[in-house]
């Protein structure tokens, strides 16, 4: 039973590794490309300091 | 955990954010608005030559923008621009913090500030200075290649940095780590889009201390972003563990 229990408790803790793995990547990559990336020209004008300071290709 | 996750990247983020915004409003951002008075006397230049020769062969950076028809908004010179710049700079930090907690949650590291921090410093690698060598961090002014072969470059030169990195450090077969290698070096061979002349009237003095200011300010990003996360996740881990106990 405590064999059981515990990899019950493992199996959960995989999947919820597995969905906070995914919801980081998925934040930080839109969030990274919104920043750096987006063609929007409020967002590049908004961006720009940045864009040129963190080497993020500009313009 | 997905809240941790959130929580901590967001700390962290908005941490670094502000320190190193700081540090670009007093670094980076002057060279930036010394630079934009000699594109924009550049770009008069250019206007009375294309009048004349009846064509502007030279990408300029922001003419590739429709032209002075709609006026574009643009963040006012002085407090909505430095907010603006720092406002991004944390997103940025926020979106780093993510990544490094994505990559380490993926790959079952312990999280501490140890190994967040040589996490970070991988991510410097990966996403700063490998790319800086085919494309240089550049001032306003400067002339470049089309905008989207430059960032296609750039995000696969990150991505297959990071992963060959990631192969070099963690697995233990030679050819294995030989191909690692191999792919990092790969996109230099192909080579970044360049202009076919350079045509900056920024002084290189300015450009260059610029580029230096600018790999700085990136590892400086890059390190006490890894640092905050790997402070502040053992910490709220802790919390969530002692949490239940209380209740």
């Amino acid at each position: 039973m405590n064999t059981n229990t515990a990899s019950i408790s493992s199996q959960a803790s995989v999947s919820e590794r597995v969905k906070a793995a995914a919801a980081a990547l998925v934040l930080g990559s839109v969030l990274v490309f919104t920043v750096g990336f987006a063609h929007s020209t409020s967002v590049h004008n908004a961006a720009h300091d940045t864009r040129h300071t963190l080497a993020f290709p500009c313009h | 955990m997905v809240n941790r996750v959130l929580t901590v990247s967001l700390l962290a983020g908005l941490l670094a954010g502000l320190l190193i915004g700081a540090l670009q409003h007093v670094t980076t951002t002057p060279l930036i608005l010394k630079a934009e008075t000699f594109e924009t006397a550049m770009r008069a230049l250019e206007a009375q030559q294309a009048a004349f020769s009846g064509d502007a062969k030279v990408v300029l950076a922001h003419s590739g923008h429709e032209g002075g028809e709609h006026p574009e908004w643009k963040p006012e010179d002085g407090f909505q621009r430095t907010a603006l710049t720092t406002l991004v700079t944390i997103a940025t930090a926020i979106g780093f913090a993510a990544l490094l907690l994505g990559g380490m949650i993926a790959a079952g590291d312990r999280i501490d500030d140890r190994t967040a921090l040589a996490w970070a410093a991988c991510g410097f690698l990966a996403f700063g200075l490998v790319p800086a060598a085919g494309l240089a961090p550049e001032l306003p002014g400067s002339a470049a290649a089309e905008l989207v072969h430059r960032q296609i470059w750039w995000i696969a030169t990150a991505l297959v940095t990071a992963g060959g990195l990631f192969v070099f450090l963690r697995m233990e077969a030679p050819w294995l780590r030989a191909l690692a290698v191999l792919a990092i070096l790969a996109p230099h061979v192909i080579g970044a889009p360049h202009p076919a002349a350079p045509e900056s009237k920024v002084p290189a003095e300015i450009a260059a201390h610029f580029t230096a200011l600018s790999l700085g300010i990136q590892a400086a990003l890059w390190l006490v972003t890894g640092f905050a996360v790997g402070v502040l996740w053992p910490w709220m881990s802790r919390r969530a563990a002692a949490a239940p106990a209380t209740a």
